[in-house]
């Protein structure tokens, strides 16, 4: 009966993780950085739809389109000021650069729109939708929607147009790449510009259910990171099974043993998959990534 | 003629010079606030309340002419900060008093400090720990936590409600909160079925209100401050949860409402007089003090003044009292605050004495319930 | 060559016993003033800066998670002390030991993952270290933090004013660097740069690189461990937030300023970060921007850190001028 509960609040929670990591797994695979502001492209989805509906008094869609478009426009001056200035890129340095951008980004946020938490309204009312004994909401539905649209939108981009092709490509072979003709940084921005996108629209989505401030995206970055490991780094389907095992694990840690360490819980699984299938939960082969 | 010019000047300079020497010099104070990090919520109302009391006392002549510094330093939380700030505040800053920090833990950590340098500290903190057992320098205007968990007890033994579940949040509000329900459940003969918690970030407690909505729970109390206890009251409607949901006053404000919105309705929360100012009768001794603040609040800010604002506001208020009553030196002031009876602040009728440094009954809170997105008395 | 070295090392002595006197006199002058008690934490931090800076700036091998073995040495002393009552002593030595033992069990798993999915793990269980001190309330005191932890003492001398805990944390402080700076010009030293370079080379050498990472990150953690003792007794009062993720990209920043794989790089980063709110005040809250446009354009512009980056600014200069002239 409880159980049941659990598992579909874990799916809601899980495909809200597994839309974030999928905008981590599209830089990763084009660029090679894990963007640890990338949490902050979520926050900025939530913030600045609010701030389009209160201050420039948008409609709804409308206000999504133009946060969209603003996160999209900080991802590609990040990309330009911060990633393309830097000459040897090392993991570490890239690290550290997108932990600096996440810091600042939260802070203009912050000092602009203010500390308040704001609540956006859902898409689609709040009446509860009954499934067995179990209940969501409608925009539970709006997530699911979103998540299996960007699933095939990416899985055509990447492997059915030049374009996706060539981004691959560059993930793969930098060097290679450019020697057959990619035009490298192009590549690199456009992977910003794809996975802004892409996390501020979670954002916008998930917003009427968790609320927003300038300060969640930490938390969302993280777990969306969880998920894209758990998949494997990947930008297809391994990224949103590792999210929805992520929700379901938290919702069943959460309901049946404790809920103050849920957190701990999955980290600890993190931890466990890290040691023992580095690669991921659903890939074969390829152990070291060096 | 350039001669003349600099014998102007210097005299001028020496003029300025001894008009300096003859205006007393300012009473220094200093303040300790979350402004940033997690407990802005806290810090930023009450930072803005004592920067606008102390703006309100200068304006019409300082005390006894003599005018008031405010030195305001930000904590952002981190109890490593408050202790190396309260340091400044004494060591640099000569304050003969603070008012301060926001938060339990950073009040915690203060304290040996103050304790040491024997510098009077009103704490903004609500933490029983604080004040219990007393310490000799250090006061607070919070409510206690166990008076808001006494109000609520005492109305669900009225209905004759004797199985709750609580939730509470794992950050240090709502652990004091935790601590206090379990320990009050015997004495109002209330049990405690389910006993759970949530992080301060988490998005989701469908899972935890799941588990409620199997046990035999008559009632749920969930402590924790914005946003949580809002997704806790939208995830208790989408579960359709018919027991009555009991908040904190961690989240008595209008933006609780603004969050939570329709599933707002019907929550019930023990809260300090200042979100019902109107509704108080007009033999109400807190009353002018109310809407005093509310008054100043909204001329100086352009919002309305909360519940954590209050706080500072009654704490820059009891100095005020103490050192218009004569006192200047540290020690003299820690008296005269130990010595006030019957202050009718934001937060309560402020009594201290040597043997309690909180100086509020258990009146000091009222229940209000939401409706129509406002808050009732519930009587 | 052989002459060469034995210089370069004379150098050395001299630059640490220099150092030492600084340290040593540096708060005479506000022995009465706040700063020595802001200079006790840059002790503090200097330890914790120097443990990750072992790691990351000669290991190579990044770590988010360097706040929990700084809180398991706070509540490690903490805990001990309070609700045990043990000797402080006994119990740092004894918490100090089995922090380093830990860190030595995870250390070969965590090891041997490679970069993003290293700072993952280490961040998984820093983030697991702070949960476990929010949530375990009987022993910690949980969120509310724990209070009432003793200064430490030896006979009848107590250490229980700033610049008795000044001297205190700088006595371990300089030990650490001492230990340090012999541990860099050691055998082991040399295998982790080739590590640091590469580590497909450095094996082909015969450099056990797997134990020697490893060796590293218990150093590491011990260091954080005590200067979490240290931190523990001398604040007497400690909670979970100062032991956070928050933290540990602190530090992060402060060894990335300061210099990575610089011993005295660390403590400038420390010294600095520790005193930036001071310097920051200025911005008032605009601090957090600051903060965050430091950290980018250090690494963009300089990325050897403060410590190698002012003489290379200095030499970028001066070769200048003398080209237009």
């Amino acid at each position: 009966m409880e159980l049941l509960q659990f598992v579909i609040s874990g799916l809601a929670t899980g495909s809200i993780y597994a839309l974030i990591g999928l905008s981590f797994a599209i830089i990763f695979n084009s660029t090679g950085i894990i963007n640890f502001a990338q949490g902050e492209f979520v926050m900025l989805g939530g913030v600045l739809t609010i701030c389009a509906i209160t201050l420039l008094k948008l409609p709804l869609l409308a206000a999504i389109l133009a946060a969209v478009a603003g996160t999209t426009l900080v991802g590609i001056i990040f990309e330009r000021f911060a990633i393309r200035p830097l000459k040897n890129a090392t993991p570490l340095s890239l690290i550290i650069i997108t932990i600096g951008a996440s810091i600042l980004i939260r802070g203009v946020v912050m000092l602009l729109f203010g500390k308040d938490t704001q609540a956006l309204p859902a898409f689609s009312g709040t009446t509860p939708i009954e499934v067995g004994s179990a209940t969501l909401l409608p925009q539970h539905l709006w997530i699911f929607g979103v998540t299996i649209l960007v699933i095939i939108g990416s899985r055509l981009f990447f492997h059915h147009t030049i374009t996706g092709k060539a981004m691959r490509a560059c993930s793969f072979n930098r060097r290679a790449a450019s020697l057959v003709g990619i035009s490298v940084w192009r590549m690199v921005l456009l992977s910003f510009v794809i996975s802004s996108a892409l996390g501020s629209l979670a954002g916008v989505i998930i917003a009427p259910l968790t609320m927003t401030a300038y300060d969640v995206g930490v938390m969302l970055g993280l777990k969306g990171f969880c998920a894209a490991i758990m998949g494997g780094m990947g930008s297809g389907l391994g990224t949103v099974l590792g999210g929805l095992i992520l929700g379901i694990l938290e919702s069943l840690g959460a309901g049946l043993l404790s809920s103050g360490y849920k957190d701990a819980i999955a980290f600890f699984i993190l931890l466990l998959i890290l040691f023992v299938r580095p690669q991921g939960l659903f890939k074969k082969g390829e152990t070291e990534r060096v | 003629m350039r001669k003349l010019l600099s014998t102007c000047l210097v005299g001028f300079s020496l003029i300025l010079a001894a008009s300096q020497a003859f205006a007393a010099a300012p009473i220094k104070i200093g303040a300790l606030f979350a402004v940033t990090g997690p407990a802005s919520f806290l810090g930023e109302p009450e930072r803005n309340t004592a920067v606008m009391v102390v703006d309100e006392i200068n304006r019409a002549g300082g005390i006894h002419g003599q005018k008031i510094e405010l030195i305001t330093y930000d904590t952002g939380g981190d109890a490593t900060k408050a202790v190396q700030l309260a340091n400044k505040l004494i060591k640099n800053d000569h304050v003969v008093a603070i008012i301060g920090p926001s938060t339990t833990g950073d009040t915690m950590a203060v304290i040996p400090v103050v304790e040491k340098a024997q510098i009077p500290m009103i704490s903004c903190a609500a933490g029983i720990k604080i004040t219990d057992p007393v310490k000799k320098w250090v006061f607070k205007t919070a409510q206690n936590d166990s008076l808001a968990v006494a109000r609520i007890f005492e109305e669900l033994r009225k209905e004759r409600k004797t199985k709750v579940a609580i939730l509470t949040v794992s950050d240090s509000f709502g652990a004091s909160g935790r601590e206090q329900l379990k320990a009050q459940a015997r004495r109002y003969g209330i049990d405690i079925v389910v006993d759970d918690t949530y992080g301060p970030k988490d998005t989701d407690m469908t899972a935890q209100l799941t588990k409620i909505r199997g046990s035999h729970a008559q009632a749920v109390i969930c402590w924790g401050t914005n946003p949580g206890p809002a997704v806790v009251a939208r995830n208790a409607k989408q579960l359709g949860l018919t027991i009555p949901v009991y908040m904190s006053h961690g989240v008595s404000s209008k933006k609780f409402i603004e969050l939570a919105g329709d599933a707002a309705e019907g929550i019930r929360l023990p809260t300090g007089k200042v979100l019902v100012a109107d509704l108080l009768p007009k033999s109400d001794k807190q009353k002018a003090s109310l809407q005093a603040f509310i008054r100043d609040y909204k001329k100086h800010y352009r919002t309305e003044g909360d519940h954590f604002g209050g706080h500072a506001w009654d704490a820059m208020m009891l100095l005020k009292e103490a050192i218009s009553r004569g006192a200047t030196t540290p020690a003299a002031i820690r008296g005269q605050i130990e010595a006030t009876r019957g202050f009718a602040g934001i937060g309560g009728v402020f009594t201290y004495s040597a043997k309690d440094h909180a100086g509020l009954n258990k009146d000091a809170f009222v229940l209000v319930e939401v409706r129509k997105k406002g808050w009732t008395l519930v009587k | 060559m052989a002459k060469k070295k034995k210089v370069a090392l004379k150098s050395d002595k001299i630059k640490f016993l220099v150092f030492c006197l600084v340290v040593l006199l540096a708060p005479l002058p506000f022995a009465k003033g706040y700063l020595s008690n802001v200079l006790i934490f840059v002790g503090v931090n200097s330890m914790l800066a120097l443990g990750l800076n072992l790691l990351l700036g000669y290991a190579g091998q990044i770590s988010l998670g360097q706040a929990a073995f700084f809180g398991l040495g706070a509540y490690g002393s903490g805990v001990l002390t309070t609700q045990f009552t043990m000797n402080p002593w006994l119990a740092m030595v004894l918490v100090a030991v089995s922090v380093a033992l830990f860190a030595f069990l995870i250390g070969f798993p965590v090891l041997k993952l490679k970069g993003h999915y290293l700072a993952m793990a280490t961040l998984g269980v820093g983030i697991i270290a702070n949960i476990a001190f929010n949530e375990t309330v009987d022993l910690t005191g949980g969120p509310s933090g724990l209070s009432g932890i003793p200064n430490l003492s030896i006979g009848g001398f107590t250490f229980d004013n700033d610049l008795k805990n000044y001297y205190l944390v700088w006595g371990f402080a300089l030990v650490a660097i001492l230990l340090s700076l012999n541990l860099v010009n050691s055998r082991v030293g040399r295998g982790l740069r080739a590590i640091h370079d590469s580590e497909v080379a450095a094996r082909v050498m015969g450099v056990n690189a797997r134990i020697m990472k490893v060796q590293v990150f218990t150093f590491s953690a011990l260091i954080s461990a005590l200067a979490g003792s240290l931190y523990a007794h001398v604040v007497t009062f400690i909670s979970p937030t100062s032991f956070s993720f928050a933290v540990s990209v602190e530090l992060l920043t402060m060894v990335v300023i300061g210099g990575l794989g610089s011993v005295y790089g660390s403590i400038l980063g420390a010294l600095l970060l520790t005193l930036l709110p001071e310097l920051l005040r200025a911005f008032q809250d605009f601090d957090i921007i600051v903060y965050g446009l430091l950290l980018i354009s250090m690494t963009i512009y300089l990325p050897g850190g403060l410590v190698r980056g002012i003489p290379e600014l200095f030499r970028r200069l001066v070769p200048a001028r003398r080209g237009n002239a």
